[in-house]
Order: structure tokens, then C-alpha cells, then sequence
């Protein structure tokens, strides 16, 4: 590490005080990266570049809109039409939310690929996991916001899940509602916490890449770095690769905004929120259904545990899980690129979340519920009896003497 | 790459099928009579826009509100100022107080948006029967098939309803509507209303033309939003080639 250095007496007079030039020339610059890393590696600073998007056209659209029942729903319309681009504002934070979605799952699952999640890597996992959290609950409360139907009944299906809890239940959702229904001040306070949670995010944000740089990346290979040969300084290597990336990216996000702004949402939120009027077929948006089919597989009331306390519980464990997986996963082999029998579980797996997603954007009718309930249990079965499993009985390949040893010899 | 390409198809299905299952509405599959707008370079045809106006603004409005959409906004399918202020002066708003607190009604102005035909719901309730003729700002956006489904609705009357279904006292069947009895009578005929522009307004053309006014109704934005669209993309494809060039460049000397 040849550490900062320049001539200009401004900034290195600045630079004793506060040592920005040189964190950034030791953490943007020289900070040592495999030379292996493949384009799957991307979509972190991808979702990171879509966090930056939501949150300037979030301030932006915050300006021109009032958190009240009875305002709310015709401000967002007279953003859309009144406002200078306040369309191309509102459907690049509405279709923003589903591309961050869409590419924090797929960091999530080239984790799972990669096997980047195991030591020493946990805690930065872990933050991944609270990132998630925090997104899935921002989603939620930006989805209230515009107060079309979808909202107003989505807000009343999800909040009323906490009151399967027993005893402390019913009051969780008067706490959540502000009220005894949901009303002016769900919003008001959905609004508030929806500004909230993006700066939070922010914030875990910059420990989840304390965290990375403490540890450094995983790779495709998934054995560490050893020495100089293997790793590559992070400027210009990946921050050409990943200004690429967000190219390829945008390209694809834009398709959505200007030809199919209203893909991932639903037409009823365009009809304002009627308390007297439920919409035939509630659905939360798309990237909750697969919890959303776990959470509906509950359909038994066991002995004093109603069904819906089950499907409350399943779902919240259904993520939770996440956070045991490096002990649940007991080989010690990270890539799945050696371990023949773990990378077909994977894909299965990924089937399994694919399905689970399918079968919770329909009806509640057979065969879907079966079907349902047969992924439910799958999807806990990989994570409890797969994976530890595996490690025992699967017999690795061989792993590569180092990064640099495999990339020479594949060039070979 | 190969299983880049697997993954993207797994999701795009993903995504295709999700859509599917959005797509759960009543009755029959919608029809698809194609419009102007549709596709990659498609715009909305004006001349259209402007039948569709003349449909609403003498049939349709009589019972249905267009509540987000200012009269001056009418310029976009083609009226005069003259023209536009013409077509808000024909109903009346309450004014803000005078000097002695006295409200009175004043005709609409351009700067007003479309006057509802109804004071309220209650009223309209009432003068059709009980059911609410909904407001038709964001109609296109608002149901499943948007335009097609207008469409269909408008030409899906039933004279007769099916064997074994009965319609209640009141209502119309409508092989597109959920629940097929619908509040509304079937509105279109032959030479319902004389197009300004000479075109024979036989059913089809008056829904087609209905159609396509109120998917401009909710979406005004449509033809800016796919012309900025193409500029963006013809940029970013250049851009994003050449960051792919220079990456080829910078990542050359490593290997």
C-alpha cells in the first residue's frame, strides 16, 4: 500500500486533519480486489446507485406531496400531470423501488451461489439481511402513500398480521394504525417513518461496506486472497466495470419507466381509497410474494395456535433463518462451483422462491394452496435439513491452489 | 454467461407469468382493437383524441366526471382557446365568496378543471338508480386491459343475458363488466352523436374513439414520455458502449 501523497499543500494541510484523500485513495482506490470477480458482482454497487436514484427523486416528489387522506391520492396525480416531469419523478421512484428489489435479490441469491456468507463474512451477511429488512418495511410504507385502494387495503391486510400475536396483539396494530382503523393517521406517520428508513438505510449502508472492506470480497472461486497476484486494485478495474454495469442497468430500468411505467403495479391504486369498497383480490407488490405464499400456506388451526399466528410466525422465520444459514450450512467449501450436489439444491431453491412468488400473486384456490404449502416446506427444509446435510455427505472438488493459479491456467 | 442468459429468462418469465396472475378480472378475455399509441414508436393519434373528446364531452359527461383533467389540458387534443373556453363555459361552479360573503355560481374557465355532472355522490347515486357512474380521469389506468377494456365494455352488451343468468331489475348484461350486471345501459349506436371531422360514428369507431380520449385522460403525459424515452436510450446505448470499450481497454493489460 503506497498510502496518499500529492503536492498540493491545500489538501495535504486538509488531509493531516481530516484524512478523506486518504481513506478514499486506501478504500476507492488501492483497495485490493480478486481479479476474478465475474459481472454477478456488480449488483452491489448497483443497488447502491438505485438507493442514490430513490432517495433524490424521493425528495423531489416530497415537495409536491400531501400526506393527508384527503389530499394525498390528487396530489400524486397533479404530480403527474401538473408538475415539470413530475411524471418521469414519480415513475422512476415507483419503478426504482421494484429495480431495487430486483437487484438486491439477485445479490442475495449470488450469496447463496458463492457461498459469500460464510466465515469470516457473517456479519457483513447479517447487515445484508437488516438492509433487506428495512427495504421490505420502506417498500411497504411508499406503497401506502398514494392512497389508491391497493394501498389503503394492503396497509389494512399487512398491519393486521401483528394482531395474531397473542395478547399484546391488538394493541401492536392500534400503535401501528395511530387509531382503530386505518386512516389519516396511518398515513401521516407511514409518511413520516417511509422519509425515515431510506437515511437509515444509508447509514447500514456504510457498515455493510466497512464490513466488506474489512473482510474484502468473496469470489467466484470462493478461496481467500493470498497474495499480490490475486487481487487487483479497485481503481480503474471495477470502477470502469461497475460504471459499465449501472450503463447495461439503466437500460434496462428505463425500458420500464418510459414504455411500461406501470408493469410492476396495480391498476386498482388508481382508483382513490374507499374504506366501504374491498377490492375483490388484495395483493402486496410483487416483491413480497413470496413471503405472502408462505404466510397463506397456514391453513389449520393447530390445538391454541390459530392459523394465522403460524402463517405470521413462518413468514417472520422465513427471513430470520437467513441469519443462522453460515451455521446451517456446514461445508466448508464456499463456491458452489465445487460442490456438485449443493449448486443443483441451489437452482432448485431459486425454483422454489420462483413458484412461491407465483403462487402468491394468485387467488387462494387449488391447486395453488398445495402447491403452496409443498414449496412452504421445502423452502424451510433447504435451509434446515439440506444444507447441513450436504456439507456432511457432499464430496467437494478440488480447490485452486490460489485465484491467480486458476485465472492463469483457464487463460493457459 | 450462459447462466447469466438462464437467469434472465428465469426472470422475465418470472415477471411475464406475475403479470398473468395480476390479470384476473371477470368475464371474457378483452378484445384487442389496437391503437395508435401502442408499441415502441407509438403516439397518440390527435384527430382521434379529438373524436373521443366530442364522444364524451356530449354523451359520456352527462353522467361521468373527468375530475383531474383541466379544460385547459383539452388544448392537447386539438380545441382552440376559443373552442376550450366555449366547452367550460356549459357548466356552472360555485364561484369563492364575494365582498358580502354571498357565494354564487359562475360558469368554468379554462383554468377549471372538468365540472363534474353531479354536486356529489349522493346525488349521483340517486339520479342513476343507486349505483355511481365513477369518474373517468384515470378509467385507462385504473382496470386491467385499460384501453381494451373500455373498449370491450362499450361494445359488450348483451340484449339478451346468457342462459340461466338472471339480471337484476335495473341492470344491464355485460359479457366484460365483473359480475356482468352492470348500472350502465348500453350507449353506443349507430350515428350516436355527428364527428366534426366527418367520420361515420358507427359503434366500433365511437368505442375505439372513447378509448383512446380517456387513456389520454390518464396517461396526458404518454407522448413526451416515449419521445424523452427514445432520446435517453439512443444515448445510453452510445454511452454504455463506450464504457464497455474502455473497460475492454482498461482490463486488456491485466491478463
Amino acid at each position: 500500500m503506497s498510502g496518499f501523497q500529492t503536492n498540493n499543500k491545500v489538501i495535504s494541510w486538509l488531509d493531516e486533519r481530516l484524512p478523506i484523500f486518504s481513506m478514499m485513495q486506501h478504500s476507492a482506490i488501492e483497495y485490493p480486489t480478486p481479479r476474478n470477480l465475474n459481472y454477478w458482482w456488480n449488483f452491489g454497487s448497483l443497488a447502491a446507485f438505485v438507493l442514490v436514484v430513490m432517495l433524490l427523486t424521493g425528495i423531489f416528489l416530497v415537495m409536491n406531496y400531501s400526506s393527508h387522506t384527503s389530499l394525498a391520492f390528487d396530489s400524486v396525480e397533479r404530480i403527474m400531470r401538473d408538475v415539470n416531469y413530475g411524471w418521469l419523478i414519480r415513475y422512476l421512484h415507483m419503478n426504482g423501488a421494484s429495480m431495487f428489489f430486483i437487484l438486491v435479490y439477485i445479490h442475495m441469491f449470488r450469496n447463496l451461489y458463492y457461498g459469500s456468507y460464510k466465515a469470516p463474512r457473517e456479519v457483513l451477511w447479517w447487515i445484508g439481511i437488516v438492509i433487506y429488512l428495512a427495504m421490505m418495511a420502506t417498500g411497504f410504507l411508499g406503497y401506502v402513500l398514494p392512497w389508491g385502494q391497493m394501498s389503503f387495503w394492503g396497509a389494512t391486510v399487512i398491519t393486521n398480521l401483528f394482531s395474531a400475536f397473542p395478547v399484546v396483539g391488538e394493541s401492536i396494530v392500534t400503535l401501528l394504525w395511530g387509531g382503530f382503523s386505518v386512516d389519516n393517521p396511518t398515513l401521516n406517520r407511514f409518511f413520516s417513518l417511509h422519509y425515515l428508513l431510506p437515511f437509515v438505510i444509508v447509514g447500514l449502508v456504510v457498515v455493510h461496506v466497512w464490513a466488506l472492506h474489512t473482510v474484502r470480497s468473496n469470489n467466484p472461486l470462493g478461496v481467500e486472497m493470498k497474495g499480490e497476484a490475486d487481487s487487483i486494485p479497485f481503481h480503474p478495474y471495477y470502477t470502469i466495470k461497475d460504471l459499465f454495469g449501472i450503463g447495461v442497468f439503466l437500460m434496462f430500468f428505463m425500458a420500464f419507466v418510459f414504455w411500461a411505467p406501470n408493469f410492476f403495479g396495480e391498476p386498482d391504486n388508481y382508483i382513490p381509497a374507499n374504506p366501504m369498497v374491498t377490492p375483490p383480490h388484495i395483493v402486496p407488490e410483487w416483491y413480497y410474494l413470496p413471503f405472502y405464499a408462505i404466510l397463506r400456506s397456514f391453513t389449520i388451526d393447530l390445538w391454541i395456535i390459530p392459523a394465522k399466528l403460524q402463517g405470521v410466525v413462518a413468514m417472520f422465520a422465513a427471513i430470520l433463518i437467513l441469519f443462522f444459514l453460515p451455521w446451517l450450512d456446514t461445508s466448508k467449501v464456499r463456491s458452489a462451483k465445487f460442490r456438485p450436489l449443493y449448486r443443483q439444491f441451489f437452482w432448485l431453491f431459486l425454483v422454489d422462491c420462483l413458484v412461491l412468488g407465483y403462487v402468491g400473486g394468485k387467488p387462494a384456490e387449488e391447486p395453488l394452496v398445495t402447491i403452496g404449502q409443498v414449496c412452504t416446506a421445502y423452502y424451510f427444509a433447504h435451509f434446515l435439513i439440506i444444507m447441513p446435510l450436504l456439507g456432511k455427505i457432499e464430496k467437494p472438488k478440488a480447490l485452486p491452489a490460489s485465484i491467480a493459479a486458476a485465472v492463469l491456467k483457464e487463460k493457459a | 454467461m450462459r447462466k447469466l442468459i438462464l437467469s434472465a429468462l428465469t426472470a422475465t418469465a418470472l415477471f411475464a407469468s406475475s403479470g398473468a396472475a395480476l390479470a384476473s378480472g371477470g368475464g371474457e378475455p378483452l378484445m384487442k382493437p389496437g391503437f395508435s399509441w401502442e408499441g415502441f414508436f407509438g403516439r397518440y393519434d390527435q384527430t382521434q383524441l379529438k373524436r373521443g373528446f366530442e364522444v364524451f364531452n356530449q354523451v359520456c359527461s352527462n353522467c361521468h366526471g373527468l375530475r383531474l383533467v383541466a379544460y385547459r389540458n383539452l388544448a392537447d387534443v386539438g380545441l382552440t382557446a376559443d373552442q376550450i373556453k366555449e366547452v367550460a363555459a356549459a357548466r356552472e361552479i360555485a364561484d369563492a365568496p364575494n365582498d358580502e360573503g354571498i357565494v354564487s355560481m359562475r360558469s368554468g374557465r379554462a383554468s377549471d378543471k372538468y365540472i363534474s355532472p353531479f354536486p356529489n355522490d349522493k346525488a349521483a347515486a340517486s339520479a342513476n338508480g343507486g349505483a355511481i357512474p365513477p369518474d373517468l380521469s384515470l378509467m385507462a389506468k385504473a382496470r386491467v386491459g385499460g384501453p381494451n377494456y373500455i373498449y370491450s365494455l362499450m361494445l359488450g352488451f348483451k340484449e339478451e343475458a346468457p342462459h340461466g343468468v338472471t339480471v337484476p331489475e335495473g341492470k344491464y348484461y355485460n359479457s366484460y363488466f365483473p359480475g356482468n350486471a352492470i348500472g350502465m345501459p348500453p350507449q353506443l349506436m349507430e350515428d350516436l352523436i355527428t364527428y366534426s371531422d366527418g367520420t361515420k360514428a358507427s359503434p366500433e369507431q365511437l368505442a375505439r374513439d372513447i378509448s383512446a380520449f380517456l387513456n389520454w385522460a390518464a396517461e396526458p403525459e404518454l407522448n413526451e414520455r416515449k419521445s424523452l424515452g427514445l432520446k435517453v436510450m439512443i444515448f445510453l446505448a452510445v454511452f454504455t458502449t463506450l464504457l464497455y470499450a474502455l473497460k475492454r481497454q482498461i482490463w486488456k493489460n491485466l491478463h
